[in-house]
């Protein structure tokens, strides 16, 4: 069970990759689809890994991304 | 990804115009990123958001004003600390943020820095430095490190550049630091500092302009800036601002140089001006009545 996730907003992303790059656990690729404005948005690649930083969004100069953590009890699988 | 039964929510958005996103910054523009630790900071803060004012000159880095949700002035060119001042001086309970670029805050503005840090008026300014004069289209500034390629300097610049660090420290401003879009947790840490001081706190972030500045140096796309922000950093805190000069490929000194304590001046002039100072001077009942003062 990972620690938290993100969210995207894929078509404010503009593709710089800033996400991708500083995120310490590898998490994030560029897809290979695009948005209505013809850059890639990024996606998980590995979902299972991700710490829920918030490191992407802090980065990312469009706010186009966020990490967040699951709440202590959700990952004892009791949702709140 | 399993589906979530509580609220996903990015805190930055509630300081955010959201009429106003997308932003006109081009992909991987390091403002967009500065703003990210702003807006954090002052979220992270027991402030009065409704008593929070920023104001920007113009440029690109002038935009933030426009796309934060807080009472916000975009003046003319050069002119943010001189409406801050003015806004500070008539509404001392305000806390007012200044947050422009390095052409706005230290070439055409520049005579409004050195004087608002010799006053030490409490204002929190934050200039983006992208080194160059971006929004109208890549043209040398104060802050063009040595021998660099811009639109008017197209065998390369040869004006030495400007060490604002220096600069502020020298005039007398009481909080003085360094840091690169790339250092979005550290800047955060001071910008909730400064924001908490009281005196001119002045915070310089190193940011890429991968349209114009990248661009005509050859210096890759705005990642590419970014990591070499990475590798050619050095924390430095507390070191003299002397040191702190930037040199094309050599190491950016970043971090929290200077912290002292120093009378601002909104508390000197109190003191001086003693009983002849009152915040909101009295009305005699013949002004209210005319509307206008004994002097007009
Ligand atoms: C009085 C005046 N002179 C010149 C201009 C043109 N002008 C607009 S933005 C700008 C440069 C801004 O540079 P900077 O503050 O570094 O912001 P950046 O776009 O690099 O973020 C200039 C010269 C203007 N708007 N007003
Ligand atoms: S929240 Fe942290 S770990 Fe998860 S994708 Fe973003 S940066 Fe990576
Ligand atoms: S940092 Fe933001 S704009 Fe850049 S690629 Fe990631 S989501 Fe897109
Ligand atoms: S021109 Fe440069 S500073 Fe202006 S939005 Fe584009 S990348 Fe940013
Ligand atoms: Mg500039």
């Amino acid at each position: 069970m990972p620690k938290g996730s993100v969210a995207i907003t894929t078509e404010r992303c503009k593709g710089c990759g800033f996400c991708v790059e500083f995120c310490p656990t590898h998490g994030l690729e560029l897809s290979s689809a695009f948005n209505a404005k013809g850059y890639h948005p990024p996606h998980m690649i590995s979902a299972e890994k991700c710490s829920g930083c918030n490191l992407c969004g802090m980065y990312c100069p469009d706010f186009a991304i966020f990490g967040y953590k699951y709440p202590a009890n959700k990952a004892k699988g009791e949702a709140a | 990804m399993s589906t979530t039964d509580f609220v996903v929510h990015n805190p930055v958005e509630d300081l955010l115009r959201q009429d106003r996103v997308p932003t006109i910054w081009c992909p991987g523009c390091g403002i967009g990123t500065t703003v990210n630790s702003f807006a954090h900071a002052l979220l992270g803060q027991d402030i009065d958001l409704s008593k929070t004012a920023i104001v920007s000159g113009i440029g690109c880095s002038g935009r933030v004003s426009g796309y934060m949700n807080l009472d916000s002035f975009h003046t003319t060119h050069g002119r943010a600390i001189p409406f801050a001042t003015g806004l500070k001086l008539a509404n001392p309970e305000l806390t007012v943020i200044v947050y422009s670029g390095d052409g706005d805050l230290t070439s055409i503005g520049g005579n409004h820095l050195i004087h608002a840090a010799r006053r030490n008026i409490d204002l929190m300014v934050v200039c983006v430095n992208n080194m160059i004069y971006a929004m109208t289209g890549g043209q040398a500034a104060a802050t063009t490190p040595g021998s660099s390629m811009s639109t008017t300097t197209p065998y390369g610049a040869f004006e030495p550049e400007l060490n604002m660090p220096q600069l502020v420290d020298a005039a007398g401003a009481c909080f003085v630091a360094r840091w690169t879009s790339f250092h979005v947790m550290q800047l955060e840490r001071t910008m909730a500092k400064a924001l908490k001081k009281k005196g001119l706190r002045f915070i310089e972030i190193l940011s890429p302009c991968p349209t114009y500045f990248q661009r005509k140096n050859n210096l890759g796309d705005a990642l590419t800036a970014m990591v070499d922000y990475k590798k050619r950093s050095k924390i430095k805190h507390g070191c003299h601002t002397w040191e702190t000069a930037l040199e094309p490929g050599g190491d950016i000194i970043v971090g929290e140089f200077v912290d002292r304590e120093r009378e601002d001046y909104l508390t000197r002039m109190r003191r001086q001006l003693g009983s002849h100072y009152s915040e909101f001077p009295e009305q005699t009942e013949e002004e209210i009545s005319e509307g206008a003062c004994s002097e007009c």
